[in-house]
């Protein structure tokens, strides 16, 4: 069976759980090969293998660490030379698809960035994208090469398929241009103890009707009560009252939770570019003409500084 | 010596409009207004204050599309950009990001170059991967989805912030930058910036003149095919409620009977 490699995202170790759903969709095209890089790689093993890497690659060099993407795109290249997979599967992270974007230029090979799912298909792999504000459903394939295709956060569920997970020393030699950018300083970001936004199951959402920074605090109490990820309109991010991180949307993420909570959003074509492929969508909103409420599959009409509370209130209630 | 930023600007359907695609299954231009992508004017602004700060400078912006793509050459011009280069043959019609890069890279080696920006993404395809490609193409820096920037005795200097950690980067020049829509609000072109903007000159360039192969590009000499496009179907008309009291109470009641709670 052909060999597929993933390339996985993980912090000292712990893998994120877009790699563990890229480990489902490589198992429809072939055998997960994984390739992981930096510190703490080896101990990315277990979990590989637990869903479906039937080998793990890795390597660890301060370069990975002390210089923009291209050591990494070195060592992927290295992988991909060992290995002649069938396809490389990376995330859809800004970092993952830039690497994946040097390995195909490099193996003169397409790409095709931001798929939602992926099937193997007589010609190759074929990828589900979402097109102009995810109003259309685009299937595609790479027709040059060694398909490199990275998929986004959600996009497959994660599964048990314990394999061998043997893993081994990759041998990477940096190439000339591995050291043109240096990290020169890594300021990490402090934790909120929630889930990752691109990530979560669930979304809670404020926009220009939470009317300020502090009265995020009302999402946010919703967003804990029920385990979820805290977004943000480009209203209100642009009006200074939350991170940039958290913006969905068109210049922001573009996220697919199972459920997503709009308040105060008016659901403008910039914001539903990023949540619209959401599978359940719910909104708060005074203005019953919004038209985010042409979204959803469930809509208050009403002021959120009262529906919210009461909401979360409920909630906490009901989980006791 | 003077500084030569090379901008690359995207012409792109207006994001606001009904936007679809044509029957070969390209982004349909024809029925949908097109404009300079909201997110390279980020770009363009960058390089005007780049191009400020810097003793003597040169501000060229870069494209690659059909006639009507001059539109957004034109609206960089007025912003202050001096002068302009695009791109347009018939047969890059339906060019993928591989092609277009190979593209850019041939016109921005002509043109000359210490410093390429662009934005972090088009507002059409989306994909964000171009700049990286530009990068190993040209085989220099990759200084990409900078929210802060600036150029000082060769070297250029950012703010890149991630997911998980915001990075400060630091590459000699020549290098290839993006920035985020973080970066600083685009100015809006002056009157007086309208009229010069007439006056400075676009230079026209096509495959010939890059030594391009027709069969490198177009349609035919993309490395992905798309098969199929279907309008994704409208969502299912859900319930809406007024809040009299009981609205938080209502949506709870809801997302009990679908499991969430």
């Amino acid at each position: 069976m052909a060999e597929v490699l993933v390339y996985v995202d993980h912090v000292d170790g712990a893998v994120r759980k877009p790699t563990l759903e890229l480990l489902t969709l490589a198992r429809r095209i072939g055998e997960p090969v994984a390739v992981a890089l930096g510190s703490g790689a080896e101990n990315t093993a277990a979990a590989l293998a637990e869903h479906g890497a039937v080998k793990v690659l890795t390597a660890d060099a301060p370069e990975f660490a002390d210089y923009l993407v291209v050591p990494k795109v070195d060592a992927l290249q290295a992988a991909y030379d060992a290995v002649s997979p069938a396809a490389v599967l990376v995330p859809s992270s800004a970092e993952g698809k830039e690497i994946a974007a040097r390995l195909a230029v490099r193996i003169g090979s397409g790409i095709i960035t931001d798929a939602v799912d992926l099937e193997a298909g007589d010609e190759g792999p074929v990828a589900t994208q979402s097109a102009f504000a995810a109003s259309f459903t685009t299937k595609s394939r790479v027709s040059k090469g060694t398909p490199v295709i990275t998929v986004k956060p959600n996009s497959a569920p994660v599964e048990a398929a314990p394999a061998a997970g043997a893993v081994e020393a990759l041998s990477v030699s940096f190439s000339e241009n591995a050291t043109g950018t240096k990290v020169v300083s890594r300021t990490p970001r402090e934790s909120t103890g929630r889930p990752e936004l691109t990530e979560a199951a669930i979304v809670v959402s404020g926009g220009r009707g939470v009317n300020g920074a502090e009265n995020f605090a009302i999402i946010e109490g919703l967003a804990d009560s029920l385990g979820a990820a805290v977004g943000a309109s480009r209203a209100a991010v642009d009006a200074g009252w939350y991170p940039h991180t958290n913006q969905v949307g068109q210049t922001g993420k573009s996220v697919s939770p199972q459920l997503y909570i709009a308040s105060g959003i008016s659901g403008a074509i910039q914001h539903r570019a990023g949540m619209q492929t959401s599978k359940t969508i719910v909104a708060i909103n005074k203005d019953a003409e919004a038209p985010i409420f042409d979204l959803v599959d469930y809509g208050v009409v009403g002021d959120l500084f009262e529906v919210v509370p009461q909401l979360t209130e409920e909630v906490k209630s009901r989980k006791g | 010596m003077s500084l030569r930023i090379v901008v690359c600007v995207k012409y792109v359907p207006d994001a606001t409009g009904d936007r679809h695609f044509a029957d070969d299954l390209t982004v349909d231009r024809d029925d949908v207004d097109g404009l300079l992508s909201e997110l390279d004017e980020y770009a363009v602004e960058q390089a005007l204050q780049i191009a400020d700060e810097a003793d003597d400078a040169e501000v060229t912006v870069l494209t690659v599309g059909p006639e009507d793509a001059k539109d957004a050459l034109r609206k960089a011009l007025s912003m202050g950009a001096d002068k302009a280069v695009h791109v347009e043959d018939d047969d890059l019609h339906g060019t993928d990001v591989m092609g277009t890069s190979l593209v850019l890279a041939k016109a921005i080696e002509k043109t000359g170059y210490d410093l390429v920006i662009a934005g972090m993404a088009s507002t059409d395809g989306t994909m964000g991967v171009l700049p990286a490609i530009l990068a190993e193409r040209l085989g220099v820096p990759q200084v990409t989805l900078l929210s802060e920037v600036s150029v000082e005795d060769g070297t250029v200097k950012g703010r890149r912030d991630g997911d998980t950690a915001s990075e400060q980067l630091e590459a000699s020049l020549p290098a290839v930058v993006s920035v985020t829509d973080q970066s600083g609000e685009a100015r809006y072109p002056s009157f007086k910036g309208i009229m010069a903007a007439k006056k400075k000159p676009v230079e026209s360039l096509d495959l010939d003149d890059l030594e391009i192969d027709a069969e490198e590009v177009g349609l035919e000499g993309a490395w992905t095919k798309v098969d199929s496009a279907a309008e994704r179907p409208a969502r299912t008309a859900g319930t809406i409620v007024k809040d009299e009291g009981e609205g938080g109470k209502q949506l709870a009641e809801f997302l009990a009977g679908q499991k969430f709670i």
